[in-house]
C-alpha cells in the first residue's frame, strides 16, 4: 500500500488522525494533514483506507500494490 | 432564480416537513417516504421555489464533494432556508457560506486549535468544566433544569475559552445567537441579534489587537494587524464560532440525555462501562442518530450534473438531509434502533466535503466527557415530568429541547 495526501484540498478536520494516528498526524500550525507512514504495515491497511473513504475533502489517495 | 418543476405542484410536498407525534428523535416520515422513492426529489421551500432534497446516503456524499456544487449564498438558485437578507445583515457569515479558493483561505486561520492534538490538550480543562457544574447540580435544588443548568453552560464555558471571550457575557451573547437561529424570529429581530454580537465581536477583537492573549481570537487579531484580514472578517468568523461552538454541543447534550432516558437499557450499559471505545461509539451513535442540525445542507449546482438516474441542472439548489441520510438502511443496518454499541462513525452528522464541521473533534470530546460523566455521577438522573411536555425545538435550525426538567 502507498499513500499519498493533497495538502491543498485538506480541510483539516482531522478524521483521518481519529482513525488512524499512526499513520496521519496534523501540521501545528494549521491543522493540514501530515503524512507520518506512506508505507504502513498490512494490519493497519483497512483502518487507512476507510480513513481515506471518510475524508470530506478526499485529499487521501491510496493506492494497492503488490 | 426559482427552479421549476412540470409535475403537478400540489405533489410537491413543503420543506422542511413536520416529525410524526410522540417520536419526537425520529425524522419527519414524509422524508424518510422521499428517501424509498428516489435518491433526489422536489420539495417547496417558503418561497415556492422546488430544490431536489437529496437523501439518500451515497448521492449525497457525491454532491457534497463535488466541485459543481457551490455553498455560496449568493449564487442564483441557492436554497434560502427564510427571508433573511442574505448573511443576516448585508455580509455573509463568514466562510460557511463561501467557495474556495476563498472558503479555503479563511477557514486555515481557524483550523489549528480544532486539530486532534490542541483538542485532546484541553480534555483535563472540559472534565474540570463538567465537574463543577455537576457539583453545582448535586448541590442544588431538585428538579433543576438540565439545558439551563449543564447542557448550555458546558459548551459556552469551552468555547469562551477557546476564542478569548468573557464568560461573564453569557447572557448577552447566548440571548442573541437564540433569536438568529430561531426559524419563527423576523427578520428584524434576526438582524438587531446578528448586529449586536457582531459589534461585540468587533470591540474585542479591537481590544485583542491591543491586548493579545494565548486565544484564538488574538490569533485572528494578530492577522488583521498584520493585514491579512479585515477586522470585520475577523468579528464575523468570531459570531459564527461563537454560536456554532455552543448552539449545536449544548443541544446534543440535552437532547442526548433524553434519548438515553428514554432507552434505559442503553443508558445502563454506558453507565456501567467503563471502557473509552464504548463511550466514543456511543458518541457516534447519538450523533447519527439524532442529528441536530436537521434542515439540512443547503448548496447550488453551478453545472449540470447527472446523478442518480436525474440531471441537476445548473442554478437548480440541493438541500442535502443528512439527517435522512443517516438512516439510510444500506450504510445503517436497522437505522431506527439507537444502538450505542454500533460502528455509527460513517454518519454525516457533522456533514460531509470541505465544509466539513471544523469544531467536530472538539465536539467529540466533550459529548464523551459529558457522556461519561454525568450519568456516572448522577445514576438516578430522571425526568421530571412527561416527555409530552417537553418543549422540543422543531422551530430552530438546530433541533432539541428548550428545556429538560430533571431530578435525581
Amino acid at each position: 500500500m502507498k499513500i499519498s495526501v493533497d495538502e491543498d484540498r485538506c480541510c483539516g478536520a482531522g478524521t483521518c488522525v481519529l482513525l488512524a494516528p499512526d499513520v496521519f498526524d496534523q501540521r501545528e500550525d494549521d491543522g493540514i494533514v501530515v503524512l507520518l507512514d506512506a508505507s504502513p504495515a498490512a494490519g493497519l491497511h483497512a483502518t487507512v483506507r476507510e480513513a481515506a473513504n471518510v475524508c470530506p475533502a478526499a485529499a487521501i489517495t491510496v493506492a494497492e500494490t503488490a | 432564480m426559482t427552479s421549476t418543476v412540470e409535475t403537478n405542484p400540489a405533489e410537491v410536498p413543503d420543506f422542511p416537513m413536520t416529525r410524526a407525534a410522540g417520536c419526537p428523535f425520529d425524522p419527519p416520515p414524509a422524508a424518510r417516504a422521499k428517501q424509498e422513492e428516489a435518491a433526489l426529489t422536489r420539495v417547496r421551500l417558503w418561497d415556492g421555489s422546488t430544490p431536489w432534497l437529496v437523501t439518500r446516503y451515497a448521492e449525497q456524499r457525491a454532491l457534497l464533494s463535488d466541485p459543481r456544487v457551490s455553498a455560496d449564498i449568493d449564487t442564483p438558485g441557492y436554497p434560502s432556508p427564510s427571508p433573511l437578507p442574505k448573511g443576516g445583515g448585508g455580509s455573509r457569515i463568514s466562510f460557511i457560506l463561501m467557495d474556495d479558493p476563498e472558503h479555503n483561505r479563511l477557514r486555515r486561520m481557524v483550523t489549528a486549535p480544532f486539530s486532534m492534538r490542541r483538542v485532546g490538550a484541553m480534555r483535563p480543562a472540559i472534565q474540570k468544566i463538567v465537574d463543577d457544574l455537576i457539583d453545582g447540580l448535586l448541590a442544588g435544588p431538585r428538579p433543576v433544569d438540565l439545558v439551563d443548568a449543564f447542557a448550555l453552560p458546558v459548551p459556552s464555558l469551552v468555547i469562551c475559552e477557546l476564542l478569548g471571550v468573557p464568560y461573564g457575557d453569557h447572557d448577552f451573547f447566548q440571548d442573541n445567537s437564540k433569536v438568529i437561529i430561531r426559524r419563527d424570529a423576523t427578520i428584524e429581530e434576526r438582524m438587531a441579534g446578528h448586529q449586536a454580537l457582531t459589534g461585540y465581536l468587533d470591540r474585542l477583537v479591537a481590544d485583542k489587537e491591543a491586548h493579545p492573549a494565548d486565544d484564538l481570537l488574538s490569533g485572528l487579531a494578530a492577522r488583521v494587524t498584520a493585514g491579512e484580514l479585515t477586522r470585520a472578517e475577523a468579528a464575523q468568523m468570531g459570531v459564527l464560532l461563537l454560536i456554532a461552538g455552543h448552539e449545536t454541543t449544548a443541544n446534543m447534550i440535552a437532547l442526548g440525555t433524553l434519548a438515553l432516558l428514554e432507552h434505559p437499557d442503553q443508558l445502563a450499559l454506558l453507565r456501567e462501562s467503563d471502557d473509552p471505545a464504548l463511550v466514543a461509539s456511543a458518541t457516534e451513535e447519538l450523533l447519527r442518530y439524532l442529528n441536530i442540525t436537521h434542515n439540512g445542507r443547503r448548496r447550488v449546482a453551478v453545472e449540470d450534473i447527472e446523478i442518480a438516474g436525474e440531471v441537476v441542472r445548473a442554478g437548480e439548489g440541493l438541500i442535502l438531509a443528512n439527517d435522512i441520510a443517516n438512516r439510510d438502511t444500506s450504510v445503517f443496518p436497522d437505522p431506527d434502533r439507537l444502538d450505542i454499541t454500533r460502528d455509527a462513525h460513517r454518519h454525516v452528522a457533522f456533514g460531509f466535503g470541505v465544509h466539513q464541521c471544523l469544531g467536530q473533534q472538539l465536539a467529540r470530546l466533550e459529548l464523551q466527557i459529558v457522556y461519561s460523566t454525568l450519568y456516572r455521577r448522577i445514576p438516578t438522573l430522571a425526568l421530571a415530568g412527561d416527555l409530552a411536555d417537553i418543549p422540543f425545538k422543531h422551530d430552530g435550525s438546530v433541533y432539541g429541547v428548550y428545556e429538560l426538567p430533571v431530578t435525581w
